[in-house]
């Protein structure tokens, strides 16, 4: 019972002691949103990006043609050395008929399909197509394939996946950086908060330990505070956030440039975000308060 | 009860402020520790509320024996004790209830332990009309019985006043000393440390006496005889 008194008590002293002084509470508020609206804007970019790498995966193929000297039966032996090279999903064999069908079914509709249709199979090769499973990796895959004995040339576009995958690794990668920055800016503005805190309230302080308050109930409100400092960082950072979203689906969807992009309706992401945003900023805040107290404030 | 068993303190910059003190306060007594600045009185009370350690020598207070005491343990030892200042030490931004709830809280007591002992302290130090008012509302006099209700409100086994009329004129240091015969007679043990040789000698108290570190004198309703340290 009395731990919730307690808790009552810390929360009500932590919201104090923020408007106390409103001015250093204001900076680490502003640093927490500044940290999650960066962390939250490439963690979309990455999100949305490995969508569509997953739409890539999904259709990625190439194809690995058969050596013209090789018979049907040598060729269809090749598969389970095709499907031995790391990375590759899964493999499908294509006779040079199967080819030639394919080919005319896939041209159909263009103004000179009778064209296409009427091309000899003798023109195709018999085939592999290989899925893979990383797209990061498509270039040393054909490689690898292409080092298989009976196996003569590929047709891939390895480029735009990955271009995906090194732009996703750029985003990651400056992600990283930015956060870990601003993260510690953060945890240096909310440790100095704190620290102001348990300066204006040392005579309370004082009073609380020479009547017998523990050391636990000295510090809790001002792990209170800190906690309550990075929820309200992390609550502004998700409007904010969601903001910022929407604008750019809708400069998305209304510019000629991006239509060949999807992005994710904020609908499907906005639990998983606030869940992130709640998280990291109780972390940050509570982290920052707990090195600010257990530095300066010895009980 | 208290006991100090051969105590020596000495400070980090090297000054031996005991050097040896006995000392034995049993519950329910009422005790005057007198002698001039310097003499070691603080450094005394600070061993019993654990804020510095011996450098040699046992104490024992309420049942806790300080020299093996665990840190997590200094809360509660402290619960035993209330501590009276010269300074009266009140929040001034809280009001006179507020003061009283927030040493209760601070020791995790309920609101409705809080509703029920906070009147009863009050109406016992003769502010029970006064409980809205700041501490910069009330006189020198008013406000030394507020830092005494604090010091009661956790219902503690003894008192510790470290010159509590110290800034009081004759009349309410009269009164304080009587307030806190009063709460002595109710059971609380009483130890207060004073340079005030007329009020100590009005009350028929054991004396402890100390000069340079050193208990020079202790006698049951005694008087502070020695001039030289008024």
């Amino acid at each position: 019972m009395k731990r919730s008194y307690n808790i009552g008590y810390y929360l009500s002293e932590g919201f104090r002691s923020i408007f106390t002084h409103g001015l250093m509470s204001f900076a680490a508020v502003c640093m927490i949103v500044a940290c999650l609206i960066i962390m939250g804007s490439f963690s979309l970019v990455a999100l949305n990006l490995e969508r569509e790498l997953g739409k890539l995966e999904r259709d990625n193929q190439f194809l690995a043609f058969v050596d013209e000297s090789y018979t049907r039966e040598q060729a269809m032996a090749l598969q389970s050395a095709i499907e031995a090279v790391p990375n590759v999903a899964s493999v499908t064999f294509e006779t040079k008929e199967q080819a030639q069908i394919n080919y005319a079914e896939k041209y159909a509709s263009d103004e000179n399909a009778g064209l296409y249709s009427e091309l000899p199979a003798e023109v195709f090769r018999d085939r592999y197509s290989v899925h893979m499973t990383d797209l990061g990796q498509v270039q040393a895959t054909v490689d690898a394939v292409e080092r298989i004995e009976g196996i003569d040339g590929h047709q891939a576009a390895p480029e735009v996946a990955e271009g995906f995958v090194v732009v996703r690794n750029v985003a990651t990668a400056v992600a990283a950086i930015l956060i870990a920055m601003l993260m510690g800016i953060s945890l240096f503005i909310i440790n100095n908060t704190i620290q102001l805190g348990t300066f204006t309230r040392r005579e309370e302080i004082a009073i609380m330990k020479m009547c017998g308050a523990t050391n636990g109930f000295v510090r809790g409100p001002f792990i209170f505070e800190g906690m309550l400092l990075g929820l309200f960082g992390a609550v502004l950072a998700f409007f904010c956030q969601w903001g910022i979203y929407e604008l750019i689906v809708r400069a998305i969807n209304s510019g000629g440039t991006f239509q060949l992009l999807t992005v994710i309706p904020f609908r499907e992401l906005w639990l998983r975000l606030l869940g992130v945003f709640a998280g990291v900023g109780l972390v940050v805040g509570t982290l920052g308060s707990v090195t600010a107290i257990r530095k300066f404030l010895q009980v | 009860m208290i006991r100090l068993l051969d105590i020596h303190a000495t400070y980090d910059n090297g000054t031996r402020a005991l050097k040896g003190v006995n000392l034995r306060i049993d519950d329910g007594e009422f005790v005057f520790l007198v002698g001039p600045s310097g003499s070691g009185k603080s450094t005394i009370i600070k061993l019993i509320t654990g804020e510095i350690q011996p450098t040699g020598g046992r104490i024992m207070v309420n049942g806790y024996n300080l020299g093996d005491i665990r840190p997590g343990q200094v809360p509660y030892m402290r619960r035993t004790l209330g501590v009276i200042f010269q300074d009266f030490r009140l929040i001034e931004k809280k009001t006179v209830w507020e003061n009283l709830t927030f040493a209760m809280r601070a020791v995790g007591a309920s609101p409705r332990e809080i509703k029920k002992r906070v009147p009863y302290v009050l109406d016992l130090v003769g502010l029970n009309y006064k409980g809205d008012r700041y501490p910069n509302q009330l006189s020198g006099g008013e406000q030394q019985r507020v830092a005494i209700a604090r010091a009661l409100v956790n219902n503690p086994q003894m008192i510790i006043a470290d010159e509590p009329t110290g800034n009081l004129d004759p009349t309410r240091s009269q009164e304080i000393m009587l307030l806190l015969e009063k709460i002595n007679e109710l059971g609380t043990t009483m130890l207060v440390v004073t340079h005030e040789k007329e009020l100590v000698n009005r009350f028929s108290k054991r004396v402890v006496a100390i000069e340079n570190g050193r208990v020079i004198s202790d006698e049951t309703g005694g008087y502070y005889k020695n001039e030289e340290i008024i």
